[in-house]
């Protein structure tokens, strides 16, 4: 009963509960006190007026609303942003600027002239740098002149 | 809300001009300091404003927002820090804001009426005082359920509990309140 009688006071019970507890107050003098004292509590409350605002209320908060950072979604990231087109511009105009630098042609006409006549000697002895059958020659007789005087000191 | 979740700003305009005045109401007679309470009332619309992408309107506009200025009143009314800058409830009538109503009175009525409003001014001050005594939670679902007029259901929610609970939370806060304006209980139950 205690549960349902503010519930009864109040006038939010459902039909059949408030059919309920209204069955058990006809019946029970304390019960019937006890809900006349909270009816009476619930007119005490109604004294207490209701306070307003201060008149500044609604401009701080709009105040502190518009100091809020903005909040950026994820779409943002593709925004452009002046320091972003100012790097990609400087990229792009670095690499325009060493293609089309001219090669380098620091070499003669005469230079180029020695090196074609020695084309041929390089490249023979590119091909003889690793010839691999010379590779499997033997090794080269060291000291004959030494062995040549011992064999005389001998004799 | 919706529509301020959308993005427009007109629309958090009306919702501060409809529940300004129940919020601070309610954050007022939670923690009896009026500089409190609309500091508490800012930091609600502020949150509800940061919060308007991510609404869901799952529940009750108004359970979600009593929920946030429950949780900010409770963790103020424990936090001490706003102890010490409390109004007493003895201090002078004229100081009170809820009292601003004898501001505008004429003075040749005032001095007419003046029995009458020591006793109801004498009458206001068990009444708060009487609130003011009952445990924290229970002061907030006797204003959520009295001058908020939310349901059950909705102020279970608030107060994170069950209705059952509610209810005999209720009952508990009521029957203390019943108790304390004995005095005024008896002379209404007279009328």
């Amino acid at each position: 009963m205690e549960r349902k009688i503010i519930g009864y006071v109040d006038g939010r019970l459902k039909e059949g509960e408030r059919l309920e507890v209204g069955k058990h107050l006809s019946t029970c003098a304390a019960c019937q006190l006890r809900a006349n004292e909270f009816r009476a509590v619930n007119v005490l409350l109604d004294e207490l007026p209701m306070t307003e605002p201060s008149a500044a209320f609604d401009v701080r908060v709009q105040a502190r609303v518009a100091a809020e950072p903005t909040k950026q979604s994820w779409w943002a990231w593709f925004a452009p942003s002046p320091r972003v087109a100012f790097v990609a511009s400087m990229l792009v105009l670095a690499t325009v600027w060493l293609g089309s630098r001219p090669t380098d042609s620091s070499l003669s006409a005469t230079d180029i002239d020695k090196i074609n006549q020695n084309m041929q000697v390089l490249e023979d002895y590119d091909v003889i740098s690793d010839f691999a059958p010379l590779t499997e020659l033997p090794p080269p007789v060291q000291n004959d002149d030494a062995s040549d005087s011992n064999q005389n000191q001998q004799m | 809300m919706l529509d301020v979740k959308a993005g427009d700003e007109q629309s958090f305009t009306l919702l501060l001009q409809r529940y300004r005045t129940p919020l601070v109401n309610f954050l007022y007679r939670m923690v009896r300091n009026r500089e409190q309470a609309e500091d508490l009332a800012q930091e609600v619309f502020l949150r509800v404003y940061r919060a308007r992408e991510d609404y869901v309107p799952s529940a009750k506009f108004t359970t979600w927002l009593f929920r946030i200025a429950t949780n900010l009143a409770l963790n103020s009314v424990r936090d001490n820090r706003y102890q010490r800058m409390e109004i007493s409830l003895d201090a002078p009538v004229t100081a009170d804001a809820e009292d601003g109503d004898e501001k505008t009175m004429d003075v040749a009525e005032k001095h007419a009426n003046i029995e009458q409003h020591l006793i109801a001014e004498t009458r206001r001050k068990m009444i708060r005082h009487a609130i003011e005594k009952l445990p924290e939670k229970q002061r907030a679902a006797v204003l959520l359920h009295k001058y908020q007029e939310l349901d059950y259901g909705e102020i279970s929610k608030i107060l994170d509990c069950s209705e059952s609970a509610l209810k005999s939370l209720l009952f508990r806060a009521y029957e203390t309140l019943r108790v304390e304006l004995a005095p005024l209980v008896a002379q209404q139950a007279r009328q």
